[in-house]
């Protein structure tokens, strides 16, 4: 089954090849003699655990490094890219995972700035609506972009790629911010794009994804290609396996945890946004329990970034009582204060937000544990506690990185979220809020942090968990709200909370409230 | 082919601390052809202006005093650049603090007061520049006014009251009708540090606040503070961090160590309170931040520097009637080329084939 040559047998010649490919950082081996190649009319699948080298390869087919060794071949031909304004003439689009998009403009000129500037503004917003329009993915080109949620703005690469009318289209977890019903819109978009000839490379750590949509999978495993095959004749499991190298374990049940009192509870939580375009959160009310996960399932932009500022307290309630941890109002708190009560936040943004990017580990342990860790004595940092930190996360959670401090942003996404999320839990805090938890994370350490985030809970703490991962919420959550247009639905128990029950209430429909309040409490 | 700014994965701390000598070196290629189009030996003009200063014990002493305000201004304003708040107006705060302090002086002045009276009017100095540096700051986080604007344009209102001050209620009336207050008594006076220069205690106190301030941003959490909110502002409110208050306290610092530069500035080299007490040193210090990196080693490095082009134009004026205006040129295109050359630190510069296209950024 590994044999490449019994699968889909290449009669058609690649588009793009990859021979040999090796990238070397000092004496670390990122990228080990890789071949690959893409045929047209295919969508290939990029397997691999973080720090596999997956990303290392698709900078290099994308120009944006050099190959130590080895060679890329286009249509046959040699292929020597100076960057990826080459890669872009030739017909290669990328859509990342961290996006470069300029905030403070528009769609349309963010789409604009990243063609060549032959159009005029006009025509370019004209083909901009076409594109969104033909490929059904809805966009104002007139609406700037930090009015935006994740999901909107992923939809601003995914047609900024499309535009170029690529031969070659690399996505980097493109369904990572969507919901399942935006992921299926994503996917009839992909097979499209695919019946029109061209070849896609797709990044994901989805694996039952990978297998429902990828003609071939290419697995790569500590910067060397493992096998090649036919995702659709793999189990999850067999692909796991192939990535990680040993079986996953299934998130284990911490054993004897029975919810206790309630942690955190909001009540009748109300608040307008700061941005007009922000959405209003209505009437909010959740009780989360000793030893207890709830889930709030939701389309990106519905209210959960609101939500998250008002529990985290970077945005102050109106009323004190309308969010109350471990039983003192905490609405008018500061995060600090808020965080001295035991509290810990993990936002969904790792970069920027949830660490400062520049700045090394140890600055960002102290960031969110100046509060009450004792890594400040009389307003001077204890350094050797703030390494101590970076230290404990790092072995408790398996954060790989090049040296003992790094800078938060030379991190691959899911170590770092694996260092954001350690340096949280570490705290042994008694109420948690996380949101995205595993968020273009691959899934070895999407297992380790749910795990954390199970084991949590088993030793009494309340944890609430923000995810657009019905999998994810499944998996985890005891019970599971939806939130929509900033109203919350009573939360249904995990075991009776089907994806149509979920998928109907996060498209805002109201079938179903009879249900959830009929539902078992826990 | 064509130049192309890339993005570097990394920070390249190498540049970091090549960039400002790279501007340096630009900058006297610039001099060397504008002193050749003035009809000057460049060689010639450059030596007088960046060796003879250094060559005599006089010269050398005249730099520390010069470098002493322009240290001690630069320290305030890196902490609010760090925090990305930009006081421009250093130098209205300078002059407020100079008239606060030379208040006490005027009041005492020949009343033998005591020993109390410097002291005292080093902490009006500063106090009077922190709360005038307080203005634009409120402003800010009240109104959300560019301080930008507010604390250029408060220079000028600090510039007139000043005058308004010397020529009125304060004048010397010993003083032939000039716009000068009486010199002030010896107790109203930063004592020299050595007998016969021009060397006073500012110099120390400069020095203590460079150790102060490199303390504060390497060790405490206020630093670390201000430089979170400076460069992830998300973050920083993730953190908890309250940037108003950052905004208003670095302003306060900043007007502060202004005023107090102002404060020394007249009580010691000028020796009492007049019009043009300050040959723009509140604009040289931002020079001096930037050059210096916004670290408080660098900015004592540069101030020093800055102070030589003082000194420098002044010889260069007296030896070869170079004109004085000429080390404001100079002092202009160092800042260009210095926050021109930061743009290496992020971005590499290479070179293209002549396709003209975007450069793609990764996140």
């Amino acid at each position: 089954m590994l044999d490449p040559s019994s699968v889909n047998a290449p009669t058609r010649e690649p588009l793009l090849q990859a021979i040999g490919v090796t990238k070397r950082y000092g004496t670390f081996l990122a990228n080990d003699a890789i071949d690959l190649d893409l045929l047209p009319t295919e969508i290939h699948a990029l397997l691999g655990e973080n720090g596999a080298g997956k990303s290392t390869l698709v900078k290099i087919m994308y120009g944006l490094i050099q190959p130590s060794e080895g060679e890329l071949k286009w249509m046959g031909e040699k292929l020597a890219l100076a960057g990826p304004a080459d890669a872009r003439a030739l017909g290669i689009a990328m859509v990342f995972q961290h996006f470069s998009l300029f905030e403070n403009l528009t769609v349309a000129e963010n789409v604009a700035l990243g063609l060549a500037p032959k159009e005029s503004f006009a025509a370019i917003s004209a083909r901009l609506a076409e594109v969104s329009r033909v490929y059904g993915l809805p966009l104002d080109p007139k609406r700037e972009v930090w009015r935006l949620s994740v999901g909107e703005r992923q939809r601003i690469e995914i047609v900024r790629a499309l535009m170029q009318n690529p031969k070659l289209l690399i996505l980097d977890e493109p369904t990572a911010v969507l919901t399942p019903q935006e992921a299926d819109q994503l996917f009839i978009v992909l097979e499209r794009l695919k019946d029109e000839g061209r070849a896609i490379l797709y990044i994901s750590h989805k694996l039952e994804e990978v297998k429902r949509l990828c003609d071939r999978a290419t697995i790569l495993r500590g910067g060397k290609k493992v096998a090649t095959c036919d995702p659709r004749r793999e189990t999850a499991a067999s692909l796991a396996r192939m990535m990680v190298g040993v079986d996953i374990g299934e998130v284990k049940a911490a054993s004897g945890r029975a919810p206790s009192i309630p942690r955190l509870v909001v009540q009748g939580l109300t608040l307008v946004p700061d941005d007009p375009h922000g959405v209003r959160l209505d009437q909010v009310s959740i009780e989360v329990r000793g030893g207890e996960i709830v889930g709030i399932a939701g389309v990106a932009g519905n209210g959960q970034d609101e939500l998250f500022a008002a529990l985290s307290g970077e945005r102050r309630a109106p009323e004190s009582g309308a969010v109350v941890i471990d039983g003192r109002a905490a609405g008018h708190l500061s995060v600090t204060e808020r965080r001295r009560l035991g509290a810990a936040f993990v936002p969904e943004e790792r970069l920027g937000h949830g660490t400062a990017p520049r700045m090394r580990l140890s600055e960002n342990a102290l960031l969110t544990g100046h509060a009450a860790s004792g890594m400040v004595k009389h307003g001077f940092i204890d350094r050797s506690a703030t390494l101590a930190a970076v230290d404990r996360a790092t072995a408790a959670f398996d954060v790989r990185k090049s040296k003992r401090d790094p800078e938060a942003v030379s991190l691959s996404g899911g170590n770092l979220q694996k260092f954001v999320v350690g340096r949280e839990i570490l705290r042994e805090p008694g109420v948690l809020v996380v949101s995205q938890p595993t968020w273009g994370v691959d899934a070895g350490a999407a297992a380790v942090i749910r795990q954390a985030l199970v084991d949590l809970a088993g030793r009494g703490a309340a944890v609430l968990v923000v995810s657009q991962d019905l999998d994810e919420l499944a998996e985890i959550a005891d019970r599971i709200a939806v939130i929509f247009h900033g109203r919350l639905s009573t939360p249904l128990a995990a075991a009776a909370a089907s994806r149509e029950k979920l998928g109907l209430l996060m498209g805002g429909s109201s079938v179903g409230t009879q249900e959830a309040a009929d539902a078992p409490r826990a | 082919m064509r130049l192309a700014l890339e993005r570097r994965a990394e920070r390249s701390v190498a540049i970091a601390i090549a960039s400002p000598l790279i501007a340096i070196a630009l900058t006297l290629i610039t001099m060397t052809m504008l002193f050749a189009s003035l009809g000057k030996n460049p060689v010639a003009a450059l030596a007088v202006y960046f060796l003879d200063p250094l060559t005599d014990p006089y010269s050398l002493q005249e730099i520390a005093v010069k470098a002493t305000p322009l240290v001690m201004i630069a320290i305030g304003l890196s902490l609010c650049y760090l925090a990305n708040v930009w006081n421009i107006g250093a130098e209205g705060q300078f002059l407020i603090g100079a008239v606060a302090g030379s208040w006490l002086a005027v009041k005492t002045q020949g009343t033998d007061a005591g020993a109390w009276v410097l002291p005292a009017m080093l902490v009006l100095g500063a106090l009077g520049g922190a709360l005038y540096a307080l203005i634009p700051a409120i402003c800010k986080v009240r109104f959300g006014a560019s301080e930008i604007l507010t604390s250029l344009m408060l220079v000028y209102v600090a510039d007139l009251v000043l005058d308004y001050l010397v020529r009125g209620p304060w004048r010397d009336p010993q003083g032939y009708n000039f716009p000068t207050t009486a010199e002030f008594d010896s107790v109203a006076t930063v004592p020299i540090l050595i007998e016969g220069s021009r060397l006073h205690l500012g110099a120390l106190i400069a020095l203590v606040v460079v150790a102060v301030a490199a303390v504060m941003l390497g060790r405490t959490i206020k630093g670390f503070e201000i430089r979170v909110v400076g460069s992830a502002p998300k973050a920083a409110r993730f953190a908890g961090f309250d940037a108003d208050q950052l905004t208003i306290l670095t302003f306060m610092i900043s007007g502060a160590l202004a005023g107090l530069a102002g404060i020394i500035e007249v009580a010691g080299p000028v020796g009492h309170l007049q019009p043009n007490i300050s040959p723009g040193y509140g604009f040289t210090a931002i020079i001096v931040a930037f050059l210096g990196r916004l670290n408080p080693i660098g900015i004592l490095i540069a101030g020093l520097f800055l102070a030589l082009t003082f000194i420098g134009g002044e010889q260069a004026q007296i030896a070869m009637k170079i004109p004085l205006d000429l080390t404001k040129v100079f002092q202009g295109i160092l800042l260009f080329f210095v926050l021109a050359c930061d743009s290496l630190i992020v971005y590499r510069i290479r070179l293209m084939p002549s396709h003209r296209r975007a450069t793609h950024g990764i996140g």
